[in-house]
């Protein structure tokens, strides 16, 4: 089960890190989510994984580790905030400079997009 | 008592000062000397307890883990630096009134020499190591400021920053000197210190220490080869230079020498460092001062000669040496201070202080004349004035010096080549200025006596100089014991302070220099030639172009680590975090732990796949926006699974409303933004961000599995025990957010708030027009808002509001809570916004959402403080029971009028950050809610 749980953190991280490193802010801000979870999921889980656990007294016999539960979901209420707010931030980007490229602008010696590779993205 | 007072007092009077600038100049004067008539006052009593070899003592607690205090002690030598620092200080005030100009800012110059004298003070009298460090580093702003003062001149500009660059930077070597100091005998305290001479010096840490303070002490004091700060320093007004140059500011460093004697002088290195530093600095000023046409030039070589010299006798490590360097401090201060006063008065009064053209001045102010040429006698050292007393002294030490055969003659010969050095640009000083013909081109001419007051300082200097001359053992006998035995921890050797110790070798070398320098000076113009063959160099253009290449340096590293793309910050940001986390993982090894792997199920694993695929197609069909939000979405959602299954309802429950509320954002954003992404990185640069991104993926999947498989113990048996007898509720995971770590979470509800305020002040005043379609062709669809979905969507706003006042009151005992209920609540209300349109649900919100957040704080801030009233700390929490129709017995905890305030401010921020979002379009009321449909 750990592995199975540590390969979806990875897989999590991969893709979330590939998007990050676009140059578009919508792909980052998917990239920063996908992140998030991920970062998540780990801070869950460093309170080991349980089944059948859940820390609510009375009902069950062993309890899981409620402190990890405890910090992440507030790290997810906040997570979503900075979503928001980093959202919010391309859209004035996007209302400045006219343009969602992360530098605000397209940099003059980037290559030329090749068409021929239209519509995957890798 | 009066200890800190004495320091603490120039800095008041710095804040009260420039009150009676308005007053005029001889108000403001009178006013700031009022801080040192106090202190010498304070300082009176105190005398008959030092003569005895006694010391005064104040000690209050500040940084105690640190070993800091705000300790104060009073000792000999604390005194005769204070006394030097208070009267010189005092005649300095008196005479700046005559020297600036009614139209100078003159509040700023005296709250800035208040301000200096203060930390002067500090330096003298703190028994705390770190604590002097603090006020030796204020002496080096301070002097900034001061040499700075007329910051309209370049050079003064320029002096002052290279001031200030060479002592701000001894001052670090020193700081780190003191560290070391601290560790080796434990504590600061300068008592403590100064009685584990032996085990500092006998520490391994000891060479090391020695030098860092000992730089520290030489850029201060001016030491070769950190000389040559002080001679630009001398753009500053002559009232500063006289009192930074004699008494003070360079006197720091001697100090700092004297103080730190019994602790760590006595070792070959302190010999062999200090007197050779102090040789060459005695050598190198007193040559250089001769061919200094600059009157303050001539001064601020000498001064650093005689700095050399005084650091030269410390550094002889003997007693006797150490007596002269401490009568030595005072005969400098005395005479130095008077000459650059004098200096100052002929500035003044010619308007130039080249000594090519002030020639012959005699005849125009004979009364200074007179004045500066006693100070400048005692500076050749003239037999019947203070400065002979102390130079017969340290000739006397020099030879005593019994270095090893071939340099046993380097001393003394050293010692009288400064001597005639010394006599021939005093001798310079004295004929130059006031005899040798008639002035050339003078800016204000016929130069005049000064206004009577002017001279006053000089007057009480000069007759000092005569005094300690001619009875020395009544003028300053007493002081200069007290100051001396607190320098050598209490042993004094036998020293006669007379005129004169009949005819003996000392003597001989002081005739030796006396006619030497009349003969060199009568030579002058030989010497002069021979000097003018050797390309002068301008220390102040080489600093200029080493602070200019460190300057550039700077700009360049800055430029190309910085280049303004986000882009390039995020790749450096992942690998450095990649490179930072590469090596303890190197070092891990095995990455399955003792705790080993869990028997794995079928459901799980399909859901995870199912994860493991959604993530990364929407990494891969990331430029169709739409598909990737859609896959997102489902990553989301099996996040939430992942929750439910491994025993964790409460994150599984937020994890799902926060994915709605998350989905609806970002179709909200896409709705602005180009619904698909261009290619325009080159296929290399895909493959390398790809490897990248690879490589953190398998980083955090084998440091995941490490970590699980490791076995552990938690803190939290203290929560499940004490989550119901303590906090009244068996949901754990809530008690805590509410209860436990209650603080923890109004930090981050505020956090919340913030976000949402910024994002409504963000988006505020702009617009954004929404492309015409989706890029391939297809406009937006012209429907007004769907039908159907108006229908349901009305009732299920009653429904979900009292679905999510379920999950909120039961929040305490069963899964559920502010947080869940109030994106419930949101999730609800945003969908009225999809469905009916963004004018007609605002119609029916009769409260603004930044209210709704300001309420929300109010409430959980309210509800914290309320334990104040039963005088429990900040949020502790109580609970009682109430029987409730229908639903039974209920447990009433304060701490559900925090998640209140919770629920709120979820609910405020959520609509805040959407409804700013959907209001960026100018036709919001109809279009933003239709990607919704």
């Amino acid at each position: 089960m750990e592995l199975v749980f540590a390969l979806v953190i990875g897989a999590l991280t991969a893709s979330g890190v590939y998007l990050l490193l676009r140059a578009r802010t919508f792909p980052v801000i998917v990239g920063l989510t996908l992140i998030s979870y991920g970062v998540n999921l780990f801070l869950f889980s460093s309170g080991r994984l349980a089944t059948g656990a859940q820390p609510i007294i009375g009902t069950t016999d062993t309890y899981t580790d409620p402190l990890p539960q405890a910090l992440v979901l507030t790290a997810i209420v906040i997570g979503f905030a900075m979503t928001a707010f980093v959202v919010v931030l391309s859209l004035r980007s996007l209302a400045d400079h006219e343009d969602d490229h992360v530098d605000g602008h397209q940099d003059a010696k980037a290559p030329q997009p090749e068409q021929n590779e239209e519509g995957t993205g890798k | 008592m009066s200890l800190p007072l004495v320091v603490l007092l120039p800095f008041l009077g710095a804040i009260a000062a420039p009150l009676f600038a308005q007053g005029g100049r001889t108000a403001i004067a009178i006013a700031s000397s009022v801080p040192a008539l106090i202190a010498l006052a304070a300082l009176y009593p105190h005398w008959q307890t030092l003569a005895d070899g006694g010391v005064v003592l104040f000690t209050a607690e500040w940084l105690p883990a640190l070993g800091l205090s705000l300790s104060f002690r009073l000792d000999g030598l604390s005194l005769l630096f204070a006394l030097l620092i208070l009267i010189i200080g005092l005649l300095i005030i008196l005479y700046s009134r005559y020297y600036l100009k009614a139209k100078e800012n003159v509040g700023k110059f005296y709250a800035l020499l208040l301000c200096f004298k203060g930390s002067m003070l500090g330096i003298v009298l703190s028994s705390n190591l770190l604590l002097m460090m603090i006020f030796w580093e204020l002496t080096s702003l301070t002097s900034f400021l001061l040499i700075s003062f007329w910051t309209h001149k370049q050079d003064a500009r320029r002096g002052a920053r290279m001031a200030l660059a060479v002592t701000g930077g001894g001052g670090l070597a020193l700081l780190a000197g003191i560290l070391m100091i601290g560790n080796i005998v434990g504590s600061f305290e300068l008592d403590d210190v100064l009685a584990a001479g032996d085990q500092i010096k006998a520490s391994s840490m000891y060479p090391v220490a020695l030098t860092l303070v000992l730089l520290g002490a030489f850029t201060k004091s001016a030491q070769f080869p950190f000389h040559f700060w002080l001679p630009h320093a001398m753009q500053a007004p002559t009232p500063v230079s006289a009192y930074l140059h004699s008494a003070t500011m360079v006197k720091a460093g001697i100090f700092l020498m004297a103080r730190l004697y019994p602790a760590l002088a006595g070792t070959e290195q302190w010999f062999y460092m200090v007197s050779f530093t102090g040789m060459a600095t005695l050598l190198l000023g007193a040559y250089v001062a001769m061919f200094k046409h600059d009157l303050k030039g001539l001064l601020a070589y000498s001064t650093v000669s005689h700095l050399g010299l005084i650091t030269l006798l410390f550094g002889m490590g003997t007693k006797l040496a150490a007596v002269a360097a401490v009568f030595h401090v005072i005969n400098h201060a005395i005479f130095k201070a008077s000459l650059f006063m004098a200096a100052g008065i002929i500035d003044h009064e010619t308007g130039t202080r080249d000594m090519r053209r002030i020639n012959g001045l005699w005849r125009y102010m004979p009364h200074t004349a007179t004045l500066a040429m006693v100070a400048a006698s005692s500076m050749a050292g003239v037999p019947l004035l203070n400065g002979f007393l102390s130079k017969e002294m340290f000739f006397a030490e020099s030879l005593e010096l019994n270095l090893p055969g071939f340099w046993a003659w380097l001393p003394p010969l050293v010692a009288t080549l400064a001597g005639i050095f010394a006599v021939a640009y005093s001798a310079r000083f004295i004929h130059d200025v006031f005899f040798n013909g008639k002035p050339v081109d003078l800016p204000i001419y016929p130069p005049h006596e000064p206004p009577r007051y002017m001279k006053i300082p000089v007057e009480i200097l000069v007759f000092a100089c005569i005094m300690v001359g001619i009875f020395p053992a009544i003028s300053v006998g007493p002081l200069l014991y007290a100051a001396a035995a607190a320098t050598l921890g209490g042993d004094v050797p036998e020293y006669h302070l007379t005129i004169a110790h009949g005819f003996n070798l000392p003597l001989l070398m002081s005739f030796l220099a006396f006619f030497g320098g009349l003969l060199m000076y009568s030579q002058r113009q030989r010497f002069f030639d021979f000097h003018a063959r050797f390309k002068e160099i301008d220390e102040k253009a080489v600093f200029e172009a080493v602070v200019l290449r460190v300057e550039n340096l700077a700009h360049r590293l800055t430029a190309t680590l910085e280049n303004g793309s986000l882009q390039r910050y995020g790749l450096l940001l992942v690998l450095s975090v990649i490179a930072v986390a590469a090596a303890p993982l190197g070092n891990l090894g095995v990455f399955i732990g003792e705790a080993g792997l869990s028997p794995i199920d079928g459901p799980t694993v399909v859901g995870a796949g199912i994860l493991i695929l959604c993530a990364c197609l929407t990494a891969a069909f990331h430029r169709a926006r739409f598909y990737a939000l859609v896959l997102l979405s489902v990553v989301g959602l099996l996040v939430a699974l992942a929750f439910a299954r491994f025993s964790a309802p409460d994150l599984a429950m937020t994890q799902l409303s926060v994915e709605v509320v998350t989905i609806v954002l970002l179709m909200l954003a896409l709705y602005y933004m180009p619904s698909w992404t261009p290619l325009e990185t080159s296929k290399p640069r895909r493959a390398r961000d790809i490897i990248i991104a690879a490589v953190a993926g398998v980083g955090m999947t084998l440091v995941t599995l490490a970590m699980l498989t490791q076995p552990f113990s938690s803190i939290s048996e203290f929560f499940l025990e004490n989550s119901k007898p303590g906090g009244g509720g068996t949901n754990v995971v809530n008690v805590i957010l509410v209860d436990f770590r209650g603080f923890d979470t109004l930090g981050e509800i505020t956090v919340l708030a913030i976000a949402a305020l910024g994002i409504y002040a963000m988006l505020k005043n702009t617009a954004l027009t929404p492309p015409p379609g989706d890029g391939q062709g297809h406009g937006w669809t012209r429907d007004a808002h769907p039908l159907m979905l108006r229908l349901i969507a009305r009732p299920m706003l009653p429904l979900a509001l009292m679905v999510s006042v379920f999950i909120f009151l039961r929040g305490h005992n069963l899964p559920g809570g502010g947080f869940i209920a109030g994106l419930i609540t949101s999730i609800a209300l945003i969908l009225q916004y999809v469905a009916s349109g963004m004018i007609w649900t605002q119609d029916r919100v009769p409260f603004k959402y930044h209210s709704v957040i300001g309420v929300g704080l109010l409430f959980a801030v309210v509800a914290g403080a309320g334990s104040f009233a039963f005088s429990y700390p900040f949020l502790t929490s109580t609970f009682g029971y109430i029987t409730w129709p229908v639903v039974g017995k209920f447990e009433v905890a304060s701490a559900l009028v925090f998640d209140l305030g919770v629920y709120l401010t979820v609910i405020g921020a959520t609509l805040l950050a959407l409804v700013s979002i959907g209001r960026l379009s100018p036709h919001s009321a109809i279009k933003s809610t239709r990607e919704g449909t």
